[in-house]
């Protein structure tokens, strides 16, 4: 690609063709305020907030949405763009009320919060089931959950009415409903949507001497929630969360990739099960918003869903038996909370179905941002901590169910046990890296004794719409598909630390891989510790069902 | 008669849209013709919308087959095309048998506008046709390279297609139509030289007023205020011009009418337009207003908003403000 010369602010830059002032300006450490830009979403310029000045043109331009030119000089602060981004923030916070980046702003150009009174007042904070909440007071009608809602196919926010009586607000149809993904959250600059918390139930069980509380926490939070504590996108701190986790007080942590390995166990099995029986393409089902997806918009697939629990559903599960049982607890008195990249995960453990005995295997779920928080309240900093390893007997996973937290590890982790226990034709293959990457959708075919099983890999329910379609024209064109309802996997999840986009899911990704590859037990089945839970409780088909299956129902709109 | 000629004829002629912005026709003409592509739209827009402004009901009632002619000659000039006529409910309703029948056998769709006077900026148009929400889109690229559908697209006004087949025809006399109305005597659409100053045209009409009198000149509501003594200029914009008697006027009551006119005409995109016309609208409500934040207002519509609806709305309220209310405030 052509090089262009530029010069920003009397520094003299070089870029690619085609790159806007923005963009530039944020490789070069310079810093344009914006709100409505988010870089996985569309050019809006609606904010008017990053405006600056180009030498020898008149006005101000969007720095979002001009491209740079050669020769083209750009100062990007001055009397006059302070000026008018003051007024602009004015204008916006007289739209919103709460904390978040625009009080950064506030405080840089000194603007006056009350020159014009405020005028949402009386809008009602909304609950999207038990995962989103979304408080109209603070938006500032930026569009970005509008966008992103449409990309992730469910079109449930939407821009009613028009001029100053315009608003986002949830679509009354009853044909659109909340999937629960939370893209809508990390794409909030005003904090807007926000998790629905349940950080007050977790500290009020912590506090409770008849209860225990055990924490287990998702593949994919160990390379995320450095973040939170300024580390380097991509750091691995599995053993400094665990012992975060402990000075909150949980009486044992586990890792849900362990529960992740039981998952691949299973769903290898129902896979194999469902090619043998030719009952059509075998759909993963780890993924909440996914499965929700499915219940609301594509009933005619639910069936074809895998009837596997998640990860965090069979964790908590053998927590409220197997471990109980061996401790000899009362599975009563034992409070599960879960440490997820997700706010659909909080969806997931209401559903009555994964009851066991009348008990939820998950009591509570909080997100990345949530237990960040929390860390940061108890003033723990996993950055200085010294790190400890997770519990036994549920504290060690395979490989495979590290990268569970990346789009295509779910399927690669199901390859590697279908290889290792069915093909005759070894050495092993233990990478598929066409499941692995950042594309929307990957395909591919691998040979199995002979025989294709062709594999599609989507994450982002935009693209799994495409693979509904196209299954729905051709149901033979997939044997086994895995969908992740967030761009990139869970690492991309609703419930990630702020902000997530395309080069930051790549590192947090790419560190899950190196965990992986640094195992000496990569393959679920493997695994030590499942192979004990196995042969030790789960034996009889009766406890498999109760333990690690369930089912999906057709489903009409939740959210009132 | 030749592609080249009549694009070189508009650029002799230097004949500006009638829009109200002005772009040279001629270039505009060129710019599409040029572009590569399989398809290409031409649209007729006959959808006034702003208070004071009906010469394109004029040219429907009294130059209909000119207009036609405009808009076939444009498809003969641009290779691979077909024309929509974008019309105004109204005008829609009343013209739709006459149109029918003038387009019959031609590449040519009448279309209902389904918006306000915002609906009558290129862009929004285009996604009016295009069924889309009523917005203004990202410039660039323009509808020129990228306009309906995403092909190369022609947008004129009704009078500009007017003047098209004038030029072409050799009968233009670089006239324009001005709709004049208010506190006159004889109010309507006059066909009159272009470059005449606003007093001369007043003068010829019989309706240059003998009271104490200011004029908005443009549009009714996006028009700038005039005094008496500064009508040595041409008129702007799509060449309106409205007396008004200033013993009779209320200042106040034209801001609030304006104000209420572009509240309601907003689309509520960007973030000046959204809020800034709701704190003026708020003001003008007011007994006094806040000489500082208007300016602050003023200022933030025309330099940061998306599209040009948040810079032409300020015009007439700064010079209401500075010219006619400036005494005893």
């Amino acid at each position: 690609m052509k090089k262009i010369r530029a010069v920003i602010n009397n520094k003299k830059i070089e870029c690619q063709k085609e790159q806007t002032i923005l963009e530039v300006a944020q490789e070069n450490g310079i810093e344009i305020p914006a709100l409505c830009f988010h870089p996985d979403l569309n050019i809006k310029a609606i904010c008017r907030i990053c405006m600056v000045e180009i030498k020898g043109r008149k006005g101000l331009f969007a720095a979002c949405a001009t491209k740079i030119e050669p020769g083209m000089e750009i100062i990007t602060e001055s009397a006059k763009i302070k000026k008018a981004r003051k007024i602009n923030l004015e204008l916006i916070f007289a739209r919103h009320r709460g904390d978040c980046e625009l009080f950064r702003l506030a405080k840089k150009y000194k603007i006056e919060i009350n020159r014009f009174s405020f005028r949402k007042g009386d809008e009602p904070v909304r609950k999207f089931g038990p995962a989103v909440v979304f408080d109209s007071s603070k938006c500032i009608d930026c569009r970005n959950c509008v966008e992103v809602c449409e990309n992730q196919g469910a079109r449930f926010l939407e821009i009613k009415g028009r001029g100053h009586l315009l608003k986002i607000t949830p679509s009354q149809k009853q044909t659109r409903d909340c999937v629960y993904c939370g893209q809508c959250i990390i794409h909030c600059p005003t904090g807007a949507l926000e998790a629905a918390s349940n950080l007050k139930d977790v500290e009020r069980a912590l506090k409770n001497k008849n209860k225990i509380v055990v924490f287990q926490f998702a593949p994919s939070i160990r390379t995320s929630i450095g973040e939170e504590f300024n580390m380097p996108y991509g750091s691995i701190v599995t053993e400094q969360l665990v012992a975060g986790l402990k000075k909150l007080g949980a009486a044992k942590v586990f890792d849900t990739s362990v529960g992740a390995d039981f998952t691949t166990v299973e769903e290898s099995g129902e896979l194999l099960e469902k090619l043998e029986n030719q009952t059509g393409p075998c759909l993963s089902s780890c993924c909440p918003a996914w499965v929700k997806f499915v219940e609301f918009y594509y009933p005619e697939f639910v069936s074809n869903l895998a009837a596997v629990r998640s990860p965090q559903a069979i964790l908590g599960g053998l927590i409220k038996t197997y471990w109980a049982e061996k401790q000899d607890i009362e599975p009563k008195k034992i409070i599960v909370v879960s440490i997820m990249p997700c706010v659909a995960k909080k969806y997931e453990i209401q559903r009555k179905e994964l009851e066991i005995n009348g008990l939820k295997p998950v009591d509570y779920v909080l997100t990345t941002r949530e237990i960040a928080c929390f860390f940061k309240k108890r003033k723990i900093n996993l950055k200085k901590i010294l790190g400890e390893k997770a519990d036994d007997p549920l504290g060690i996973p395979s490989g495979g169910g590290v990268i569970y937290g990346a789009s295509g590890g779910v399927m690669e982790s199901a390859l590697r046990t279908i290889f290792d226990k069915f093909a005759k034709n070894k050495p092993l293959r233990i990478e598929f890296k066409k499941a692995r990457g950042m594309e929307g959708i990957k395909k591919a075919a691998i040979n199995i004794n002979g025989r294709p099983i062709k594999i599609a890999v989507a994450s982002g329910l935009g693209n799994a719409k495409k693979i509904l379609e196209d299954l729905k024209r051709n149901p033979k064109l997939y044997d086994a598909v895995e969908i992740m309802a967030c761009p990139g996997g869970c690492i991309g999840g609703g419930g990630q630390p702020m902000p997530t986009n395309g080069k930051i899911r790549e590192e947090r990704a790419k560190a899950l891989y190196r965990i992986d590859a640094k195992k000496e037990i990569r393959l679920a089945h493997h695994n030590p510790a499942i192979k004990k839970v196995y042969r030790d409780f789960l034996f009889s088909k009766e406890k498999i069902r109760l333990i690690c299956r369930t089912k999906y129902f057709a489903k009409r709109r939740e959210v009132i | 008669m030749d592609k080249q000629d009549i694009i070189a004829k508009l650029k002799k002629h230097n004949l500006l849209g009638r829009s109200g912005s002005g772009f040279p026709t001629g270039l505009k003409w060129e710019m599409v013709r040029k572009a590569k592509a399989k398809k290409k739209y031409i649209i007729c827009n006959v959808s006034e919308g702003e208070p004071d402004v009906f010469k394109d009901g004029f040219i429907l009632e009294n130059y209909l087959e000119e207009m036609m002619e405009g808009i076939k000659i444009a498809l003969k000039t641009i290779d691979n095309s077909s024309a929509y006529i974008y019309l105004r409910k109204d005008y829609y309703e009343k013209f739709k048998k006459k149109l029918d029948a003038l387009t019959r056998n031609l590449p040519i769709t009448l279309f209902k506008k389904t918006g306000g006077y915002l609906a009558g900026e290129e862009t929004v148009l285009l996604n009016a046709i295009e069924g889309k929400r009523l917005e203004p889109r990202m410039k660039p690229p323009y509808p020129v390279q990228f306009g309906l559908f995403g092909c190369p697209t022609l947008i004129n006004n009704a009078e500009t297609f007017y003047c098209v087949a004038k030029i072409a025809k050799n009968e233009f006399l670089g006239t324009r139509f001005y709709s004049i109305s208010g506190e006159v005597k004889n109010k309507g659409v006059y066909d009159l030289p272009e470059n005449w100053p606003i007093e001369r045209v007043l003068e010829k009409t019989e309706n240059l007023p003998a009271f104490d009198f200011f004029v908005q000149v443009g549009g009714g509501a996006s028009g700038e205020i005039l005094l008496p003594k500064e009508l040595k200029q041409k008129a702007k914009g799509q060449g309106a011009i409205i007396v008004f008697n200033r013993a009779k006027t209320k200042p106040e009551f034209l801001l609030k009418k304006w104000a209420k006119f572009f509240l309601e005409s907003g689309c509520g995109k960007c973030t000046p337009c959204r809020e800034g016309v709701y704190r003026i609208a708020e003001m003008a409500q007011k007994e006094n207003i806040d000489k500082k934040t208007i300016q602050d207002l003023f200022f933030v519509l025309e330099e940061t908003s998306f599209c040009s609806f948040g810079k032409i709305l300020v015009p007439p309220f700064r010079s209401l403000i500075e010219k006619i209310m400036k005494k005893g405030k």
